[in-house]
C-alpha cells in the first residue's frame, strides 16, 4: 500500500457540557501528520468526548475542530472523511468481512467489483484476508477488531480515530493486537488518535501520550517523559506506580525519612509535603546498619513480574514502601528480611491533599 | 470561539421528539378513546339529555348469576394461580438442577399452548369434560384444569426469565452445603429470589382467566365473560361497566407488579448464611 | 452418567408435570386429531376433511386468512412504529413502562371486553358516532359494518398492535448504537444506515412477528363472537357453530377436521416465525 502524508488535526480550545457537567473544559491538541497520539485517563476524564468531538459524533459547545487545515467544527460526522473503530459492537452482523469494510466504499459509491478488489486488499493488510466471507459472530474478538480498523482504514481517511479498541478483549490478544495496530498505523501513515484509560497500551504505541483528567490535559509528551517527568502529581499517580511518603519541604529540598530529596520544581512552598517516589527509584541493601531507622524495615512480600520484580516493605507506623528492581537484585531480599531503603537522588514531585490514590 | 450554529445533530434529534410526539398522541388516542368510551357509556342517563349517573354501576349487585359468575372467575384465578405455581416452579427448579437435558423439552411443551387456538384445544375437551361432568364434578371450579394449560406458555416465560436471572445451581448448593434440606432451600431461597417473577406469573394467570372466554363458553360454563356477554345483549351499559371494572382491575394489578418490582434487591452469600443459622436454631 | 437409581429418582421430579401436560393438553389434541378421521360409528375415515369443503366452511376459512393477514400487516406496520417510538425514548423513563405494561394488558385484552369497548366508542350508539354525527358524519351511512367482517378488521388492531409492540421491541431495543455511528463514520446518510443496516437487520424480525400476528388474529374467537352473535363468518365460528349444533352433533368429526385445518394453519406459520426468530437472536442477541 503506497505510502499517503498524513494530515495535521487540531483541537482548538474544546467546550463540552451536559447540562451541569462540564466533559471537556478548554481542550487544546495538536496532532502532527503521520503521528499517533494517545489520550489516556480515568472514566469521565473526557477522553472519548475529545474523539467523539473529532469524529462529529458529537456538538461542541465552543471552539474549532480542524482537520488538514479545513474547520470542520460543523461538518457532519459523515462528511468528515475520519475513520472510526469502537470499543465493541463495531461490525455489522449482517455483512460478512469483506462487506463490512467496503461499506464505506460503498457510501463513496465505488463501484461492486473495485470495492471487493479493494476490501481484499486492505484485509490483506491486517492480516484477515483468509477470513473475507466470516460473519462477525464467526470471528474471535482480535479478529473482529482487525475488521474494524480495515474498514476504516479501506476508505482512506483522513485521521484515524480509535475508541478503546482493544478493551474488551482478553489480555493475550490486546498486547499482539496493539503492536498489529501500531505497525499498520506506520505502515499507512495515518494521523490517529487513540483513547484508553490502560497506560501500558498508551505508552507502549504512541508518539506521544496526553493524559487527561476531568476534562482537561495534564501533560502531553513522549512516553518516556510522562514516565520519568510527570508534570503533575495527577499523572505521577496514574502513569506507573508511585510511593507516597510523608516529609518536609524545607529550602528547595524535601526532607523523607531523613533523606534529602531534590524538587521537580524548585520553589514549592514550606511546609509538610508527600513526596511521589517511583519504585525504580528505591532500592534495597541488607548490610550495615539494621538499627531501627525511617527507612528500615521489614520485606513483607514480593511480586515476581518475570524480569523485574517488586518488594512490598513494611517501615513501621502503616507506612509500606514499594521497590522495583530486576529479579536477580530482589533475589536476595525474601519476605521476612530487614532490609534498608534507599532513594534515588531523582527530582521528585509533590502532592499535598492526602487524596486517595487514583486508580490506574 | 466559534459561534456554534444549529447543528446537525439537534435537528435530528428534533425531528426525532416529533415522529415520537405523533405517534404517541396517535396511539394513545386510538387506546385511550374506546377506553373511555366504555366509561362514558356506563354513566349515560336514560335519554341522552338526562345526566349521567352511576346506575349501571349501582345495579351490578342485582344481577345474581352476574355476582356468581365474578365469584367463580375470581376463585377460578386463584385456583389456576396456585395450581400453576405448584406445578410449574418445582418442576423448572428441579429441571435446571438435575435435569438440564429436559430443559429443551419442557420449554417446548410450555410453549405449545401458544400454537394451539384456545378455539381449537376446546373441541379436544368437549368429549373430556362430558367424561368428567359425569363421573367427577360438573362445577364451573373445573375449567382450572383447563387454565392452567393456558397460562403455561405466559407463566413459564415469567418464571424462566426469573431463574435465568438467579443462579439456582450456586445458591442451593451453597445452602445445601451450609446445611438445608431441599425444602427449605425451595422455601427459603429459591423462592424468596424470583418473587417478583412468581407474582408477574400470578399477574399473568389471573389476567388471562379473567379474560377468558371461548373455552367457558363452549364447555357451557358461565363465568365472568361469557355473563357479560350475554347479559349485554339485554342491558348493555351494566355489561359494559363489568368490562371496564375487570380491565381496570388488571391494569391496577400491572401497575402494582411493576411498583414492586423496582425495589427487589438479590439474595446474597450473607443473607444465605443468616437464613440458615436461623433454620438451625 | 449417573447411576442407574438416580438416574430413576431424578426423573420423578419432571413427572407430576409431564402427567398433568399429557392429560390436559396431549390427549384433547390427540382426540381431535383422532377424531378427525372417525365417522360417528367409530369407523375410519375422510369424510369430515371432505365435509370441509363446503362453501360456508370455504368462505369461512378464506375469511378467516384475509382478515388475520391485513390485520397482521397493519398491527405490525404500526406496532412496529410505536416499537421504534419506545426504543428510542428512555430506558429506564416511566414512559417507556407505562407504555409496555399498557401492551401487556391490552395484548390480553381481547374478547368480550374489547368488543364492547368497541361498541361504546364507535358503535351505533357509541359517542364518537354520536359526536360524528353532530358535525355531518355519518359513520354507518354507508351500513352497519361494525357488526361485519370490516369491523373485526378495526376491532382486531386493538389487541394486534400491543402484540407488535410487544414481541418486535426486542429486536429493536437489539440495534445498537455503535452501528448507526459506524455507518456514519463511513459516510453514510440517515438514508444509508437504514438502507443497508437497519433495515436488513430488521427485516427477519418484523416478518416473523408479522407471521406471529397472523396466527393471533387467526386464532381469536371472543371477539368475533361478541360483536356477531350467532355468525360463522371466520373459521373459529364455524367450529364452535359445530360443537353446538344439529349438524355437529351428527357428525363429530366435522369440527374436529375444521380444528386439524386450523392447528396445521397455525403450526406452519408458527415454524416459520421461529425461524426467523433465530436469524434475528444471531444478530440482534
Amino acid at each position: 500500500m503506497a505510502e499517503r502524508a498524513g494530515v495535521e488535526v487540531r483541537l482548538e480550545n474544546l467546550q463540552r457540557h451536559y447540562g451541569p457537567v462540564t466533559a471537556l473544559n478548554d481542550l487544546s491538541l495538536t496532532i502532527a501528520p503521520g503521528e499517533l497520539v494517545a489520550l489516556l485517563g480515568p472514566s469521565g476524564c473526557g477522553k472519548t468526548t475529545a474523539l467523539r468531538l473529532l469524529a462529529g459524533l458529537e456538538q461542541a459547545d465552543g471552539g474549532r475542530v480542524v482537520i488538514g487545515g479545513a474547520d470542520v467544527t460543523t461538518v457532519p460526522a459523515n462528511k468528515r472523511d475520519v475513520g472510526m473503530v469502537f470499543q465493541a459492537y463495531s461490525l455489522f452482523p449482517h455483512m460478512v468481512a469483506w462487506e463490512n469494510v467496503a461499506f464505506g466504499l460503498q457510501m463513496r459509491k465505488v463501484g461492486a467489483a473495485e470495492r471487493k478488489r479493494r476490501a481484499l486488499e486492505v484485509l490483506d493488510l491486517v492480516g484477515l484476508a483468509p477470513y473475507a466471507n466470516r460473519y462477525a459472530t464467526q470471528l474471535s474478538g482480535g479478529q473482529q477488531q482487525r475488521v474494524a480498523l480495515a474498514r476504516a482504514l479501506a476508505i482512506r481517511p483522513k485521521v484515524l480515530l480509535l475508541d478503546e479498541p482493544l478493551s474488551a478483549l482478553d489480555a493475550k490478544v490486546r498486547s499482539r493486537l496493539r503492536d498489529e495496530i501500531r505497525r499498520v498505523q506506520l505502515e499507512v501513515g495515518i494521523t490517529t488518535l487513540f483513547v484508553t484509560h490502560d497506560q501500558e497500551e498508551a505508552l507502549a504505541i504512541a508518539d506521544r501520550v496526553g493524559v487527561m483528567n476531568a476534562g482537561h490535559l495534564e501533560q502531553l509528551g513522549p512516553p518516556t517523559l510522562v514516565y520519568t517527568r510527570p508534570a503533575t502529581p495527577f499523572v505521577a499517580e496514574f502513569v506507573g506506580l508511585t510511593n507516597r511518603l510523608t516529609g518536609e519541604v524545607k529550602f528547595g529540598m524535601v526532607e523523607v525519612r531523613g533523606t534529602q530529596l531534590p524538587l521537580v520544581q524548585p520553589n514549592e512552598p514550606q511546609g509538610p509535603a508527600i513526596a511521589l517516589v517511583r519504585p525504580e527509584a528505591v532500592s534495597l541493601a541488607t548490610d550495615g546498619n539494621m538499627a531501627d531507622g525511617p527507612l528500615v524495615g521489614t520485606v513483607i512480600a514480593v511480586a515476581f513480574l518475570g524480569a523485574t520484580s517488586r518488594v512490598t516493605v513494611d517501615l513501621g507506623g502503616g507506612v509500606t514502601v514499594l521497590a522495583q528492581m530486576p529479579t536477580s537484585a530482589a533475589a536476595g531480599h525474601p519476605a521476612g528480611t530487614r532490609v534498608r531503603l534507599a532513594l534515588r537522588d531523582d527530582p521528585v514531585l509533590i502532592a499535598r491533599e492526602e487524596k486517595a490514590p487514583v486508580d490506574a | 470561539m466559534a459561534a456554534v450554529t444549529q447543528s446537525f445533530q439537534r435537528t435530528r434529534r428534533q425531528k426525532l421528539q416529533v415522529f415520537r410526539g405523533v405517534i404517541f398522541v396517535a396511539a394513545g388516542l386510538f387506546f385511550l378513546v374506546p377506553l373511555f368510551a366504555m366509561f362514558e357509556f356506563t354513566t349515560r342517563g336514560r335519554l341522552l339529555t338526562d345526566p349521567r349517573n352511576l346506575d349501571a354501576w349501582k345495579s351490578i349487585a342485582t344481577y345474581p348469576d352476574l355476582i356468581a359468575a365474578i365469584v367463580a372467575s375470581v376463585e377460578l384465578a386463584a385456583i389456576t394461580s396456585f395450581a400453576m405455581l405448584v406445578l410449574l416452579v418445582p418442576t423448572m427448579v428441579w429441571v435446571r438442577l438435575r435435569l438440564r437435558r429436559l430443559n429443551r423439552i419442557i420449554e417446548f411443551i410450555c410453549l405449545l399452548p401458544l400454537t394451539i387456538p384456545a378455539i381449537v384445544l376446546v373441541v379436544g375437551l368437549v368429549p373430556m369434560y362430558q367424561w368428567m361432568g359425569i363421573n367427577f364434578s360438573d362445577s364451573i371450579l373445573t375449567l382450572a384444569f383447563a387454565y392452567v394449560v393456558l397460562v403455561l406458555p405466559y407463566c413459564y416465560r415469567a418464571l424462566d426469565a426469573g431463574l435465568s436471572s438467579i443462579d439456582v445451581k450456586t445458591l442451593s448448593e451453597a445452602a445445601r452445603s451450609l446445611g438445608a434440606s431441599w425444602f427449605t432451600v425451595m422455601v427459603r431461597v429459591i423462592v424468596p429470589n424470583i418473587s417478583s417473577a412468581i407474582l408477574n406469573a400470578c399477574f399473568l394467570s389471573v389476567a388471562l382467566v379473567l379474560g377468558e372466554y371461548t373455552i367457558a363458553q363452549n364447555l357451557l360454563y358461565n363465568n365472568l365473560q361469557v355473563e357479560i356477554a350475554l347479559l349485554g345483549r339485554a342491558n348493555a351499559g351494566v355489561s359494559i361497566a363489568v368490562s371496564a371494572a375487570s380491565l381496570l382491575f388488571a391494569f391496577v394489578l400491572l401497575v402494582l407488579l411493576s411498583l414492586f418490582n423496582r425495589g427487589r434487591g438479590r439474595l446474597r452469600l450473607d443473607d444465605l448464611k443468616q437464613v440458615m443459622r436461623t433454620e438451625r436454631g | 452418567m449417573m447411576g442407574g437409581r438416580r438416574l430413576s429418582l431424578n426423573w420423578l421430579g419432571a413427572v407430576p408435570f409431564l402427567v398433568y401436560v399429557a392429560v390436559f393438553l396431549l390427549l384433547p389434541t390427540a382426540i381431535i386429531t383422532a377424531g378427525a378421521f372417525l365417522k360417528g360409528d367409530g369407523s375410519a375415515t375422510l369424510s369430515n376433511f371432505q365435509d370441509l369443503s363446503r362453501t360456508y366452511v370455504i368462505s369461512a376459512t378464506v375469511n378467516s386468512i384475509l382478515l388475520s393477514a391485513l390485520t397482521a400487516i397493519v398491527g405490525a406496520s404500526f406496532g412496529a412504529l410505536l416499537a421504534y417510538a419506545i426504543a428510542t425514548g428512555n430506558p429506564q423513563g416511566l414512559l417507556r413502562r407505562v407504555v409496555v405494561s399498557a401492551a401487556g394488558v391490552l395484548a390480553q385484552f381481547g374478547g368480550v371486553t374489547l368488543a364492547f369497548a368497541f361498541l361504546a366508542s364507535i358503535g351505533p350508539a357509541g359517542i364518537v358516532t354520536l359526536l360524528a354525527k353532530q358535525y355531518g358524519l355519518y359513520v354507518y351511512a354507508g351500513g352497519f359494518w361494525i357488526y361485519d367482517i370490516r369491523g373485526l378488521e378495526l376491532v382486531y388492531l386493538y389487541f394486534q398492535i400491543p402484540l407488535m409492540v410487544l414481541v418486535f421491541l426486542p429486536a429493536v431495543d437489539g440495534i445498537k448504537p455503535q452501528w448507526r455511528e459506524a455507518a456514519e463514520s463511513l459516510g453514510g446518510t440517515t438514508w444509508h444506515y437504514w438502507r443497508y443496516v437497519a433495515g436488513p437487520l430488521l427485516a427477519p424480525a418484523f416478518l416473523g412477528c408479522t407471521l406471529l400476528l397472523f396466527a393471533n388474529s387467526f386464532s381469536a374467537y371472543a371477539t368475533a363472537n361478541a360483536l356477531i352473535n350467532q355468525g360463522g363468518i371466520i373459521l373459529p365460528q364455524q367450529i364452535a357453530n359445530a360443537l353446538s349444533s344439529e349438524v355437529g352433533l351428527h357428525e363429530p368429526g366435522f369440527a374436529k377436521a375444521m380444528a386439524v385445518t386450523m392447528i396445521v394453519i397455525v403450526v406452519m406459520v408458527t415454524v416459520l416465525y421461529s425461524l426467523l426468530q433465530r436469524r434475528t437472536s444471531k444478530w440482534l442477541q
